[in-house]
């Protein structure tokens, strides 16, 4: 059986996979990515592929600014298959309560050197004049935007291959300590593991603190114009960051084909794939509150995925305790899209010693005592 | 003479007889492409039964509207180019009611089987409704034509439907499946919820398309396709037309747009002449009928060369079809004609009976000798459990309608003669199996999905059908892998993927639920 040895083998090219494989082969190490199926073909292709700051605590305002630059530089790169669009990003106050809210995140940005800007609500019904009439005003970030998550995987990694990575159809079996034994028999000796497999990262370290968050979009035909912006309501926090087992949140996305991407659904505790009729009614009621011109508009589909969660809301990035030489980079919940490329710099970090802009501690798997003392 | 009705059409009056479909009446207006792909090429409608989506059009200020499934009315204004402009007045639209029905036997698909099925099952006191995406009952093989009456035996089924007290269901497209005996379709007047004791799936076949430069150009259609179309309304007489393909369908096809006044120029068979005189021999001694029939279109269709052993390689034209280039394998000559009819056998519509997860072999529903499928209280009959024509379906459909009804003994009794059906469906696949050279056809830059306009090029380094959807785009438009799914199945052996609901692209209100 074929062996190869590598510097670092990451294994998954999701998102994450990917953009950590492209960073490593970039900082000229020798790459081996392992992908058992499609790439960006997992929780990957259920995102939205919205590009986008949140500011639910530091860390994450951290990470998700810092991505969403790295994002803005490499956009005159991307081929068009990733169809990157700046279309800005448009938060929905629906009253006044929401509209302090607002007035708290533009502050935030706006400090912080974001440009964002508050609207009232002449300004969100001029911005998005599909939205209902009476809603109470709103934040646009115009420097947000929109990738097609599967597309920008196999982007990210052809980079890395033209950087003399390689890729190995398979899915890692065993460990003894860095040698992978693949699923095609053939084993693979790592410098350093990189296990950016999302949830599956607990098939084999199962003291990660990831549970599956199902979600659901729906997809429609195309109608160019009728959306502008990214379009989120102010509930979306709450339903991101919520320990609901249940939750929906307005979340429309215009695609650079014409489409429009809805959202937003998150589960506990479910794991059937399956799209379930009751959650697609509560996301499209919900965006009815706010669009009621959707009603007519054409669905052509609808699926789900699975995001892996962490209890705050932040990734596991960095060395796991009682595994020698393997690194983790995973539980992006919903922001892995925007966050691989942050988190493709603070593997590098790891990995070489190489300086990031990042605060490592923050993303570190043993802040959760459970991996700590696994 | 025909009433006739005035309509707006890219901003100019087109007065059109009644009862045509909109496709039909864009396709007597010369040069009026029904859409514009997404790569910028001009389109026209392919195949003529709401299933490939090329003749979408805004229709009274609506986007993407299946012109094919639409009949005309006065005042209608039809756009083909796309529009920027919105309907805003959703609020009647959004208050809506779901409509609720219940059944002890809904029947999806109103062609020969599911109507025998209906007039069955209604004949021995069942609850039925009867239920499809069409206008008009009949199917495909009885669909209903604006300036012909329906065919002796085909109005005898019709009208023992009517007489029945079978419910018909119009323009219903089933798009989810809630949960077990439960459906949710569209229809023109809102959403409607139907549960039902047993459901019976009579959902029928479409056309086969096999990929060659030029098939994306307007005046390339479906065979069955272009047959449905003309019923619909499409003035045919005098137009230069090549049937090419495989199956008997071609003969029909031929027969049928002859009888409308068009110039036929040959028929292209792909089988091979061996495989045809066998086919015939066949026929002759277990289904002598089907040699009366076949006798029939052979004399009507007399002086018209029927090519064994031909197919078209290439549609040449500026923005529309001018001319096909055929080949017999060794020759290869160019032919001028205003439409090629082109369909390369039939497949079963398997997204419901797959929704529902009923058991799928070879591409057909499973079904034991009741009819039923693998899932409890739900049957298939018709052309999902097998290709193999008229007396089939209706056979079927009589069992399944006496099955639903308990009537066990009468479905026993009519099962012997459908093992004999099944050994036409055999004969008939083995016959018109699809020769390899077509698999050759494509070049690098022929469109394999419409929808999207991918390209041959994109797929074939491609591993897997998934791995294709995501890079690609392949099968993610409005007809949802429909065409494409069938083609690439053929070239690169990949399966037809998963579905889900919904199964048919629904208005967004639709998906909302509700008491």
């Amino acid at each position: 059986m074929s062996a190869a040895t590598c510097d670092v083998a990451v294994l998954g090219a999701g998102i994450v996979g990917a953009a950590c494989a492209r960073a490593l082969a970039m900082a000229g190490l020798r790459v081996a990515i392992v992908e058992r199926a499609t790439i960006g073909g997992g929780a990957t292709a259920a995102g939205m592929g919205h590009v986008v700051v949140m500011d639910d605590s530091d860390a994450q305002f951290a990470l998700t600014r810092r991505s969403q630059q790295l994002w803005d530089e490499l956009s005159s790169q991307l081929r068009a298959s990733v169809e990157y669009v700046q279309a800005g990003t448009l938060w929905i106050a629906v009253d006044d309560e929401e509209l302090d809210t607002v007035r708290a995140k533009h502050a935030y940005y706006t400090s912080r050197g974001i440009v964002a800007e508050m609207l009232n609500a002449d300004g969100v019904a001029r911005a998005e004049p599909n939205l209902r009439p009476g809603l109470a005003g709103g934040l646009r970030v115009p420097g947000e935007s929109v990738i097609y998550p599967p597309c920008a995987s196999l982007w990210l990694v052809n980079q890395a291959i033209e950087r003399n990575a390689t890729l190995h159809r398979a899915e890692a079996k065993r460990f003894d300590r860095t040698t992978i034994e693949l699923s095609d028999g053939s084993t693979l000796t790592a410098g350093a593991i990189v296990h950016a497999t999302g949830i599956g990262a607990t098939r084999f370290m199962p003291s990660l603190p990831i549970r599956p968050r199902k979600g659901h979009l729906v997809i429609t035909d195309r109608y160019p114009g009728f959306a502008r912006h990214q379009i989120v309501e102010l509930g979306y926090i709450k339903s991101a960051n919520g320990a609901e087992n249940e939750s929906v949140a307005f979340n429309l996305q215009p695609r650079k084909t014409g489409q429009m991407l809805l959202g937003s659904s998150r589960q506990y505790d479910v794991t059937d794939g399956a799209v379930q009729p009751h959650m697609v009614e509560r996301m499209v009621a919900r965006a009815f509150e706010y669009m009621p011109a959707l009603a007519r508009v054409s669905v052509i589909r609808t699926w789900t995925g699975f995001r892996a969660a962490t209890p705050d809301s932040l990734p596991l990035i960095g060395p796991m305790p009682g595994w020698p030489g393997h690194f983790v980079a995973t539980g992006h919940e919903g922001l892995g899209i925007t966050t691989s490329l942050g988190t493709a710099e603070l593997v590098v970090t790891h990995v070489t010693g190489q300086r990031s802009s990042l605060d490592l501690n923050a993303y570190l798997p043993t802040r959760f005592a459970e991996v700590a003392h696994g | 003479m025909d009433k006739r009705i005035a309509l707006t059409v890219n901003d100019e009056q087109v007065n059109a007889p009644e009862h045509c479909t909109v496709a039909a009446v864009l396709l007597a207006s010369p040069g009026v492409a029904t859409r514009v792909s997404v790569t910028g090429e001009a389109r026209g409608p392919l195949c003529g039964m709401g299933v490939c989506f090329e003749c979408r059009v805004t229709i009274d200020g609506e986007a993407h509207q299946r012109s094919c499934q639409i009949p005309t009315s006065d005042g209608m204004v039809v756009a083909t180019r796309g529009t920027d402009s919105y309907p805003r007045e959703y609020e009647q639209y959004l208050s809506e009611q779901i409509v609720n029905k219940a059944y002890d036997v809904l029947v999806i698909g109103a062609g020969p089987a599911g109507i025998a099925t209906a007039v069955t099952a209604a004949q021995a006191g069942q609850r039925v409704a009867v239920l499809s995406d069409d206008p008009h009952i009949g199917g495909q093989i009885w669909r209903h034509d604006h300036a012909k009456p329906l065919g002796r035996f085909a109005a005898d089924w019709r009208d023992r439907l009517s007489r029945s007290s079978a419910e018909w269901i119009a323009s219903a497209s089933v798009f989810a499946s809630p949960k077990p005996g439960v459906l949710l379709a569209e229809t023109p007047t809102g959403p409607m919820r139907i549960r039902a004791d047993q459901i019976v799936l009579a959902c029928g076949a479409r056309e086969r398309f096999v990929p060659f430069p030029g098939w994306t150009l307007p005046g390339v259609f479906g065979a069955g396709g272009l047959q449905a179309l003309v019923k619909a309304g499409m003035p045919i007489a005098g137009q230069r037309v090549i049937v090419a393909g495989t199956g008997p369908l071609l003969l029909a096809v031929a027969d049928y747009l002859r009888s409308r006044g068009a110039n036929i120029r040959f028929i292209a068979e792909q089988t091979s002449r061996v495989k045809l005189a066998r086919f015939a021999g066949d026929l002759l001694l277990r289904e002598p009928m089907k040699i009366v029939e076949a006798a029939g279109f052979a004399w009507r269709l007399r002086g018209i060369p029927f090519r064994p052993n031909c197919w078209p390689t290439r549609a040449d034209g500026d923005s529309r079809l001018q001319s096909a280039t055929l080949t017999d394998g060794s020759r290869r000559w160019t032919e001028p004609c205003d439409a090629l009819a082109c369909g390369f056998g039939l497949v079963a519509n398997t997204e419901l009976p797959r929704l529902l997860g009923c058991a799928i072999e070879h591409g057909f529903v499973c079904v034991d000798a009741d009819q039923r499928t693998s899932v409890p209280n739900v049957f298939a009959i018709g052309e999902l459990t097998g290709i193999g024509g008229l007396d089939k379906a209706l056979l079927e459909g009589e069992i399944a309608g006496h099955v639903v009804a308990g009537r066990f003994d009468l479905a026993a009794a009519l099962q012997r003669r459908r093992t004999k059906a099944f050994g036409f469906v055999a004969r008939l696949a083995d016959t018109f199996a699809l020769r390899d050279e077509l698999r050759q056809l494509p070049d690098a830059k022929t469109i394999v999905c419409r929808c999207e306009d991918v390209t041959f090029e994109q797929l074939r380094t491609q591993p897997d059908i998934r791995t294709a959807k995501l890079h690609t785009r392949i099968g993610m438009g409005p007809c949802q892998g429909r065409i494409c799914g069938c083609a690439t199945e053929f070239l690169f052996g990949w399966d037809a993927g998963s579905v889900r609901s919904p199964i048919f692209p629904v208005a967004m209100k639709s998906l909302a639920g509700g008491e």
